[in-house]
């Protein structure tokens, strides 16, 4: 009962409702980007040497490319120099429990519905909350940790586990995959690390909430996941951002390598600030997220439910070079007013009757613009490749745009591709029949679009898709009529 | 670095090879010159641009041509081998791009058929107005160069209220015997209203390389129909690059079929503008390649204006280490609400050296449509492949048979019966022969 009333109540608002920033003191390096700001992000947060050699390298790849102009979205340049990199609240001692934690940022996690003491009671999720790049407050490591589960910040990891760090990081994005992935290697302030042992299946969802807060920040999360063999683990990341005049940039970079027999979920809900309804304001959201498949049987599948962001530019992926592993790929994108969103998936089929998914659902309002950009790509030694895939796309009003640039390369005959789309927009019988039974035509609507979308929200774990159906009810209001 | 230098070096050849013959007070001179203008700054695609990803037309060009030299001169060719048996049509006949008087035969006496050349020369008012209007020169180089350089071509002219029965017919032969030859033909089909005509394009070559570059813009008025037929069956090494241009007006019906049947590089370019209301457009396409054959089936169907109709089905099979490519954008423009577009691309590997790159591509920008698109790559049934050869048919025959019935979907839908005939006899014994 109630949560239809927090349905109901949330469309009825009309203004983003996370839109406030919390008064925390930062702590932050000057805007620009050259070698010495990274000299400084490195040396604030005590890396290694090889690291810090790591990111250099990487920044002087970034400076020889150029930013991408394929995707189907404009946006004015962006001044890379006009950037803070590195923002983190001031804290003197690392707090070893939620009470040592500033009050103010629990306070903003309440706000958001996520309050840490609620979570670790009621739901039984480990979170490792991240405001602005630094990993303030990490919860269950203690039960996680007699698993031999290590999930923690990434600059803990540097130091606690430089061997791991060091072997994985880049191995599945490498320093100069893209601009974005570049660009994040180079100044990449904090994010989380997870790994997970041979043979161990993870009790509990592990999950991040990522905020964007001071003004003017980038946010450049990165995230690793490794899974030994015969692991598992379930990962969501959530996102909510105050609301901003200026864009802000966020390039973030999610890596998971899974072992043989391992199988890695990876759930996302990201609710950036979209702009206003005039398209003012909003998050740049270019993100680099892939998987590897490396050994055999593995498994990565791939959720996300994607709200907000003024821009969004995003694909995660599989790599399936193990024989018999599988990638999977099921996204809700939705845009209104003037979002952009280029997102999509590769699944590119290296070995042996590997398997991939892909259900793409795009739903545009307003003046956006939707774009479902993927790539399934059998290799030559791919004997038995089977995917299936499904784009479609839902309009709402005749403002909106929505396009489809699936790439189908195959190269072994005997693979089998089946690859389907569709466009359409809301049954006029549909609405009808939901006002004729006393619905109104906004709860219509969102009822309409739950069901349209509820293939991708079933893969969410439930809290999470509870959450999910709220936002895209709150998204797409008042795009009717 | 040192690819874009050469490839800037063939543009440059070719422009100022055309430069050279070009005649700026002709009644097309403004628009060569025009063209001409617009390929010196597009250049040639470099490899791996967008549009020509998988195709390396440039580089293909550069390895295997010379742009300084003339065409062999061919004066008689026994066009019998090649001809449809028993199609009563008017034809035409081009021996490596120029127009063969002697072979060619123009009986019809209802509608207006010459080569191009003669009708812009004649001044022809209706073939002056629609020249180079559709056929889009500034972003395409290869269709500036055609533009900029045409030898030869058809024009055909169907005045209003006239239905023709006998289709008409070209027969491009390349006769490479002598040397290679680069044609560039340019054609321009005008149907008035309430008319109808066919026209078929054959394409036959022999001898050493042979490259052609064919743009045919197609003007169909209210509630006409055209029927445009393409047969690409040529060996050894040919290269080819054609655009197709379709300006539909309301109520009229296209339909088109390109068949892929042999060759080394085929790029067919199929461009659907449907600006008016009730149009339906038909597109079909079959391509059986073997050996190293290349082709590219790249299609757009531009949907401006409301309730209009457009559905596309490619098919093909790919053995050897041949490539199959195909692009297929639909565009359906905010005013044309009530759209139903649909589109059908279907593949089967026969080998492991055979690849298939597909890209079906939908850009929508109104709301209340039908749009969908399906794409399937794949092998053929084992299990039917058995049940076949439990009854005592042999392999081969058995996955004819079933070749035959999955390019029999596309030969279905040919309307005229000795046209039909002709290919059904071309396919079926080639899928009896080669695969």
């Amino acid at each position: 009962m109630s949560k239809d009333n927090q349905v109901l109540e949330a469309l009825t608002s009309k203004e983003y409702e996370h839109g406030w920033s919390t008064n925390i003191e930062t702590d932050s390096a000057p805007k620009g980007l050259n070698e010495d700001i990274i000299r400084f992000i490195s040396s604030k947060k005590n890396e290694p040497e090889w690291l810090l050699e790591w990111r250099l390298d990487a920044y002087r790849q970034w400076t020889k490319m150029k930013e991408p102009t394929w995707p189907n979205v404009t946006y004015p340049p962006i001044n890379y120099q006009d950037v803070i990199y590195y923002s983190a609240p001031k804290q003197k001692i690392t707090p070893k429990n939620l009470e040592d934690v500033d009050p103010e940022l629990i306070k903003t996690f309440e706000k958001l519905g996520i309050s840490l003491t609620e979570q670790k009671r009621l739901t039984g999720v480990a979170v490792d909350a991240v405001i602005d790049s630094v990993s303030v407050a990490t919860t269950f490591k203690e039960t996680l940790g007699e698993l031999g589960i290590i999930f923690c910040s990434f600059s803990e990891a540097v130091l606690k586990h430089p061997d791991l760090v060091k072997k994985y990081m880049g191995s599945v994005v490498p320093v100069n995959d893209n601009y974005f992935a570049a660009l994040n290697s180079a100044v990449f302030t904090d994010g989380s690390f997870c790994y997970i042992p041979k043979g161990v299946r993870c009790p509990m969802e592990l999950s991040t909430y990522f905020r964007i807060n001071a003004a003017n920040t980038g946010q450049f999360e990165r995230t690793l996941i490794i899974a030994d063999e015969g692991s598992y683990v379930s990962y969501l990341e959530g996102c909510t951002a105050p609301m901003r005049d200026e864009n802000q940039l966020h390039a973030a970079v999610v890596e998971i390598y899974a072992m043989k027999d391992a199988q890695v979920k990876y759930s996302t809900v990201q609710n950036w600030y979209p702009g206003d309804k005039e398209g003012k304001g909003g998050i740049y959201n270019f993100v680099t997220k892939r998987g590897l498949c490396f050994g055999d049987g593995s498994k990565i599948s791939w959720t996300q439910v994607e709200t907000g962001s003024a821009i969004t530019w995003k694909y995660p992926s599989c790599i399936l070079k193990g024989d018999n592993s599988m990638g999977e790929f099921y996204s809700v994108a939705v845009t209104n007013n003037y979002q952009q969103a280029d997102t999509g998936t590769k699944m590119i089929h290296i070995g042996k009757n590997t398997k991939s998914r892909i259900v793409s659902k795009g739903i545009s309002a307003g003046h956006s613009q939707n774009s479902y950009r993927g790539q399934v790509h059998i290799m030559k030694r791919a004997e038995g490749a089977r995917n299936f895939s499904q784009c479609d796309s839902l309009l709402m009003g005749d403002k909106c745009g929505a396009h489809t640039f699936p790439y189908i390369d195959v190269e072994n005959n005997s693979a089998k591709i089946e690859h389907e789309a569709t466009t359409s927009k809301i049954g006029e019988d549909q609405i009808f029949y939901c006002l004729q039974r006393g619905i109104d035509e906004e709860s219509a609507v969102a009822l309409i679009v739950n069901g349209y979308a509820k293939e991708v929200l079933s893969q969410l774990p439930m809290e999470f898709a509870v959450e999910a159906q709220k936002l895209l009810a709150l998204t797409l209001e008042g795009s009717v009529g | 670095m040192s690819v874009t230098v050469s490839e800037k070096n063939i543009t440059q050849e070719i422009a100022s090879g055309i430069e050279k013959n070009l005649d700026v007070n002709s009644s097309d001179g403004a628009l060569r010159k025009e063209a001409l203008e617009a390929f010196r700054t597009l250049g040639l695609p470099p490899n791996k641009s967008e549009e020509y990803k998988f195709t390396p037309i440039t580089r293909a060009l550069e390895k295997n041509f010379e742009f300084s030299g003339q065409n062999a001169i061919v004066k008689e060719f026994d066009i019998t081998p090649v001809a449809i048996p028993g199609l009563d049509a008017d034809v035409l006949v081009f021996l490596n791009g120029v127009f063969s008087k002697t072979a060619s035969s123009i009986t019809s006496k209802n509608l207006t058929v010459l080569p191009i050349q003669e009708a812009i020369a004649s001044k022809n008012e209706v073939a002056l107005k629609h020249l180079g209007k559709y056929a889009d020169f500034k972003t395409d180089a290869l269709v500036a160069w055609n533009t900029a350089a045409f030898q030869d071509g058809v024009f055909v002219h169907v005045a209003d209220n006239t239905i023709i029965e006998k289709p008409v017919v070209l027969y491009h032969i390349h006769d490479a015997s002598a040397g290679q030859v680069i044609s560039l033909n340019r054609n321009l089909i005008v149907v008035g209203k309430s008319s109808s005509v066919t026209v078929l394009e054959k394409f036959d070559s022999t001898g050493s390389a042979n490259f052609s570059n064919t743009v045919t813009e197609a003007v169909v008025a209210e509630n006409a129909g055209l029927e445009l037929y393409s047969i690409q069956n040529d060996n050894g090494p040919r290269y080819q690059f054609g655009l197709t241009q379709i300006h539909q007006s309301n109520f009229s019906r296209v339909n088109t079929y390109t068949f892929t049947l042999s060759g080394k590089l085929v790029r067919n370019n199929l461009h659907f503008v449907l600006n008016g209301e009730g149009i339906e457009s038909h597109m079909y396409g079959l391509y059986l390649l073997a050996k190293d054959t290349l082709a590219d089936n790249h299609t757009v169907v531009d949907h401006k204006k409301p309730n209009s109709f457009s559905n596309e089905l490619y098919k093909g099979i790919m053995g050897d280490s041949s490539k199959g490519v195909f692009n297929g954008k639909i565009y359906v423009r905010p005013d044309a609400q009530k759209t139903n577009a649909f589109q059908a691309n279907r593949n089967i590997l026969l080998t492991d050296k055979a690849t298939v790159n597909t890209k079906p591509q939908l850009e929508i920008w109104a709301d209340d449509v039908k749009c969908s698109h399906g794409c399937t790559t794949g092998q053929l049934d084992e299990e039917a492949l058995f049940y076949l050869q439990t009854r005592g048919i042999g392999k081969d025959t058995a996955l004819a048979m079933m070749l035959y019935a999955f390019a029999g979907e596309v030969l279905e839908y040919v309307k005229h019966p000795v046209i039909k005939e002709y290919l059904d006899n071309v396919i079926s014994e080639r899928l009896h022969k080669n695969f």
